[in-house]
């Protein structure tokens, strides 16, 4: 009753409350503002430092602090840079590629096939995805090691004498261990753009006289092409950055932009370049997301 | 009218741009089982929810009881709602979801356990406490919302549509139980639906809203029979409408000139218009008779081309062109005798023929935005 | 998708002789399973899921420093030496500390949040949820470092909190869409009729909300409490010298005669999180119905 008193008086704290109660935002923003909070300091905060530190300069121990863009110009200079940059988007794109491509059949398989037991197929599918990457790569290390599982297994077989050098410490391998490593990211969104899509649309497709690989191509490809462009982001724009996998499988020829930008927060010690790569790079993933965005938009429009 | 029990003043109630209540002014009597009425999308709900406390007017006041509630949440406010889908709590069982508002009342276990024994029998659900949600019909589910919302003993009972989930002869027999019910706890209820003929079942009085304006406010049968808008009559039921010119008024009877009716003779209390000025007549499909015969000489008549019926098993519909009409004019007739032979017979000639107090009278032009209040 | 069709195809006259195929093909197959072309394919892609992880346990068996066929025998020693690392118990209390503090935080933001974005109508909702997202999509290593160059020119010393607040951002997003497809998944006018019937926000929030999402609000701090177990690249650049279990793992592999204790520690770790994120799944996905409380 004690919001009665309240309710009927006037001044300046029965004002607050009249705006609090009549504007959802404000309370929405209120128990957003915690986590925005966090993500604020987290993420933008951080990121500004990022752009800030890419502008200074490392004399050997000692940031200087004052404006330069000699990171951006040693990108430049150096071709080294722009080749493992040129390099890890290459790998990441064919990484997204084969991810979509084997993922886009088992997504379609519980979507469609699957009449039970949908949930338990999902979770089987997403449990790797949740659990230790690290220990995902490390055993892929194992597999494909030069005294690893295929070769002595091979060996043991009989099938070779000598061990495959040709499975280790090169692109191949870093684009297998990825596959591997972001399978399950790729399948959820497509799954739920597929499972979305109204069953009568194909039954008509069917009806009007299209034959079930027609239908699949004018209906059921379009209509779950946003998952598949989701599911491209997730996979492509996290991949490009790894780190990890080319560290553990990948060799001198399988070094990506990550291991680089790694290397000047250890051994090179120099955290501004190391800055400015990162902004490149994040620039040139951006860059790359746009054009494929809107080569679907052309292809959407191309189709409809 | 006793002292009201719910008072809206000048209601506004905007959402960005969308204005969904505009100026809403009017009272409520204790003990009146009151309907919002009107199309999805007309403010009848969010003014129902700025009774209950989810929504804060923009501008206005509404009194409950005399006390201004607008600024109370809605847990601090002497009204109780039934949600159009129910809102029965799934993760509690049905003796658990009519007491969870009894929290503070203060009643011992026992007087609370009898006191929902006593609300179960009410709704006709002795015996059913243990049940989860989950195990309930939706007309089962209906009552139990309603005895979680009576057994705090509201002042106002707040019904969102609560029979739209329902199929229709399920619906039927709960309207006949929310009426008794209501008689029997004599409680002011206040319901929201879209669909007409519950309204004029089941409510003493009516108001009927249309984009955000509530257009009249009266009861079943003045609004059915002398509405004062052509939405309004358009609404309820169906109206033929006639675009007349009001030749004189004497004595009561206005005549007036029509293109499509010809010479029209109608019984009103004042003239609808100005002598040489417009006016619109309403008639509905169930005050025509049909004549197969030149009925011209006998008062209101005109002649007309029949056009396609419908048989209805109670009645049946008739439609009929007019020359100078391009829709048919709709005549609903009830199938008095038990006979397989219809009348009809599409392209032949029929004169149509009303009383002349069959006629409802509307202003000329639609006046929007202006309102109405009853009484 | 031509089971739905079968019954259908009355007029589909020209596609008829295709029908009887599908129908035929689906006889010789055993229903139970579903296995046709797709189905085939689909086991065989849990295999490539799941084989490559089972070397880990497998061979955290073998009595053999090296991690080839054939198989040498089966022994326990490599687990007997994990008790004795005084470094793995170490990073193994010290991701549980991380973990547990992250998983709760995240999800009581999570809960806030989601109860922010499905039940206010607010403006810039859609903008305010993908900048939430973000860390989702950005590469960690960046995460990392605009990390540490915060924490370093702020003067803030790297320790587990800082690995702590590393790892919130990037589970925040998770405890969000798990609780926000939970709160989707109830009708507001339950909490609407708790306030109508006298409940006041906290009342509504403990007497039906939390009860309606508790699934999701376990779930949420079992996969939260996963991810920042499991996780490595911030905790690699964000721990300093209170190493977690994965970044001792890193610091490990450069040794060729721990691999096989790396081996028995990542299959523990493999096992229980699979066990974990099961459970998790499960709950999430509404496998438990809650029962009736009483008063």
């Amino acid at each position: 009753m004690n919001a009665a008193r309240t309710a009927s008086g006037s001044g300046p704290r029965w004002r607050v409350r009249a705006w609090f109660m009549r504007s959802e935002s404000g309370r929405g923003y209120a128990l957003l503002s915690p986590t925005l909070v966090v993500v604020v300091l987290g993420l933008l905060f951080p990121m500004l430092i990022l752009t800030t530190m890419s502008f200074w300069k490392q004399e050997y121990v000692d940031l200087v602090r004052t404006f330069t863009t000699e990171n951006y110009a040693a990108f430049f200079d150096k071709r080294i840079y722009s080749l493992i940059l040129y390099r890890s988007i290459r790998i990441s794109a064919l990484v997204t590629l084969v991810t979509i491509v084997l993922a886009y059949p088992l997504a379609y398989y519980i979507a469609f096939h699957v009449k039970k037991n949908k949930m338990m197929w999902i979770v089987l599918v997403t449990i790797p995805f949740w659990t230790s990457y690290l220990l995902r790569v490390f055993a892929w290390k194992v597999i494909l090691g030069y005294n690893g599982v295929v070769n002595s297994g091979l060996i043991s077989l009989g099938i070779i004498s000598e061990p495959l050098e040709f499975l280790l410490y090169n692109p191949t391998a870093v684009v297998i261990t990825l596959a591997h490593a972001w399978a399950a990211v790729a399948i959820l969104p497509i799954y739920v753009s597929l499972e979305k899509i109204d069953r009568s649309l194909i039954e008509a497709a069917r009806d009007l006289g299209e034959s079930a690989f027609m239908t699949f191509v004018r209906v059921t490809l379009p209509l779950s092409l946003p998952g598949v462009i989701a599911a491209s982001l997730l996979v492509f724009i996290p991949t490009v950055g790894d780190y990890v996998t080319p560290a553990l499988v990948g060799g001198t020829r399988g070094i990506m932009m990550g291991n680089i930008i790694q290397s000047m927060f250890g051994k090179a010690l120099n955290w501004p370049l190391g800055a400015a790569l990162s902004i490149i790079s994040m620039l040139t993933v951006t860059l790359a997301v746009c054009v494929l965005l809107g080569a679907t938009r052309w292809y959407r429009k191309k189709v409809g | 009218m006793s002292a009201p029990i719910i008072s809206i003043e000048h209601v506004f109630k905007e959402f960005g741009s969308v204005r969904a209540v505009n100026d809403a002014n009017f009272e409520i009597a204790p003990g009146e089982f009151f309907s919002l009425l009107g199309p999805s999308g007309c403010g009848k709900t969010t003014l129902l929810r700025m009774l209950a406390g989810f929504e804060v007017p923009t501008r206005g006041r509404i009194r409950i009881d005399g006390r201004d509630v607008t600024m109370v949440p809605p847990n601090h406010r002497p009204v109780n709602m039934v949600f159009q889908n129910y809102a029965i709590f799934p993760h509690l069982n049905v003796a658990s979801n009519i007491a969870f508002g009894m929290r503070k009342s203060g009643l011992s276990k026992r007087a609370l356990a009898d006191r929902i024994e006593e609300m179960l029998e009410l709704i006709r659900l002795p015996g059913y406490g243990e049940r989860t949600a989950m195990e309930l019909s939706g007309g089962q589910r209906q009552r139990v919302a309603l005895a979680r919302a009576l057994i705090k003993q509201p002042r106002v009972l707040l019904l969102d549509e609560p029979l739209g989930a329902l199929d229709k002869k399920l619906r039927e027999q709960m309207q006949i139980e929310l009426r008794q019910l209501q008689q029997r706890v004599g409680i002011t209820f206040v319901f929201v639906t879209h669909d007409q003929e519950e309204a004029l079942t089941l409510s003493d009085r009516i108001a009927v809203m249309s984009q955000g304006d509530v257009l009249e406010i009266s009861t079943p049968g003045a609004l059915y029979e002398a509405p004062r808008s052509r939405f309004v009559a358009d609404f309820i039921g169906t109206m033929n409408f006639f675009d007349c010119t009001l030749r004189e008024y004497r004595d009561g009877v206005a005549t007036a000139d029509s293109a499509e009716l010809g010479r029209v003779r109608t019984t009103c209390e004042a003239p609808p218009a100005a002598a040489g000025e417009g006016f619109v007549l309403g008639i509905r499909p169930e005050k025509f008779q049909l004549a197969f015969e030149d009925a011209e000489a006998t008062g209101n008549a005109v002649r007309g081309r029949m056009g396609p019926s419908a048989y209805l098993g109670d009645r049946s519909h008739f439609y009929v062109y007019l020359e100078g009409r391009d829709d048919p004019v709709s005549v609903a007739l009830p199938n008095l005798a038990k006979s397989l032979e219809r009348i009809g017979g599409t392209g032949r000639d029929v004169w149509l023929t009303w009383s002349d107090d069959a006629a409802v009278l509307l202003p000329g032009e639609e006046q929007a935005g202006t309102k109405r209040e009853g009484r | 998708m031509s089971d739905r069709r079968a019954s259908t195809n009355a007029t589909g006259g020209y596609a008829a002789g295709e029908r009887d195929d599908a129908v035929v093909r689906r006889v010789r197959c055993p229903r139970g399973l579903g296995l046709n072309g797709f189905g085939i394919y689909a086991v065989a892609y849990l295999v490539f899921l799941y084989l490559p992880v089972a070397v880990l346990p497998v061979f955290s068996f073998n009595d053999s420093q090296y991690v080839t066929f054939p198989l040498k025998g089966f022994t326990f020693k490599w687990y007997e030496a994990l008790a004795d690392s005084h470094g793995l118990l170490n990073g193994f209390w010290n991701s549980v500390k991380v973990a547990v503090s992250v998983s709760i935080l995240s999800t009581i933001l999570g809960v806030f949040a989601a109860k922010a974005v499905t039940r206010y109508r607010m403006r810039g909702r859609g903008g305010l949820l993908g900048f939430i997202m973000v860390p989702l999509v950005i590469p960690e290593i960046i995460l990392g470092i605009s990390l540490l160059m915060t924490f370093s020119l702020g003067g803030v010393k790297l320790s587990l909190v800082t690995v702590g607040i590393g790892h919130l951002l990037l589970c925040v997003p998770f405890s969000m869409l798990v609780l926000i497809s939970r709160m989707e998944g109830f009708d507001p006018s339950m909490e609407e009729a708790a306030r109508d019937l006298g409940e006041n926000a906290w009342g509504t929030f403990r007497r039906v909300t939390l009860p309606i999402i508790f699934p999701g609000v376990v779930a949420s701090l079992l996969l939260t409490f996963t991810i920042s177990f499991d996780e490595f690249v911030l905790a690699f650049f964000l721990c300093g010298t209170d190493a977690t279990l994965p970044v001792h793992i890193w610091s490990q592999l450069r040794f060729p005669e721990r691999l096989p204790s790396v081996l028995s520690l990542g299959a523990i770790i493999v096992v229980a999180s699979t066990i974990v994120v099961f459970a998790a799944e499960l709950i999430r996905r509404g496998g438990v119905q809650l029962k009736p409380s009483g008063l």
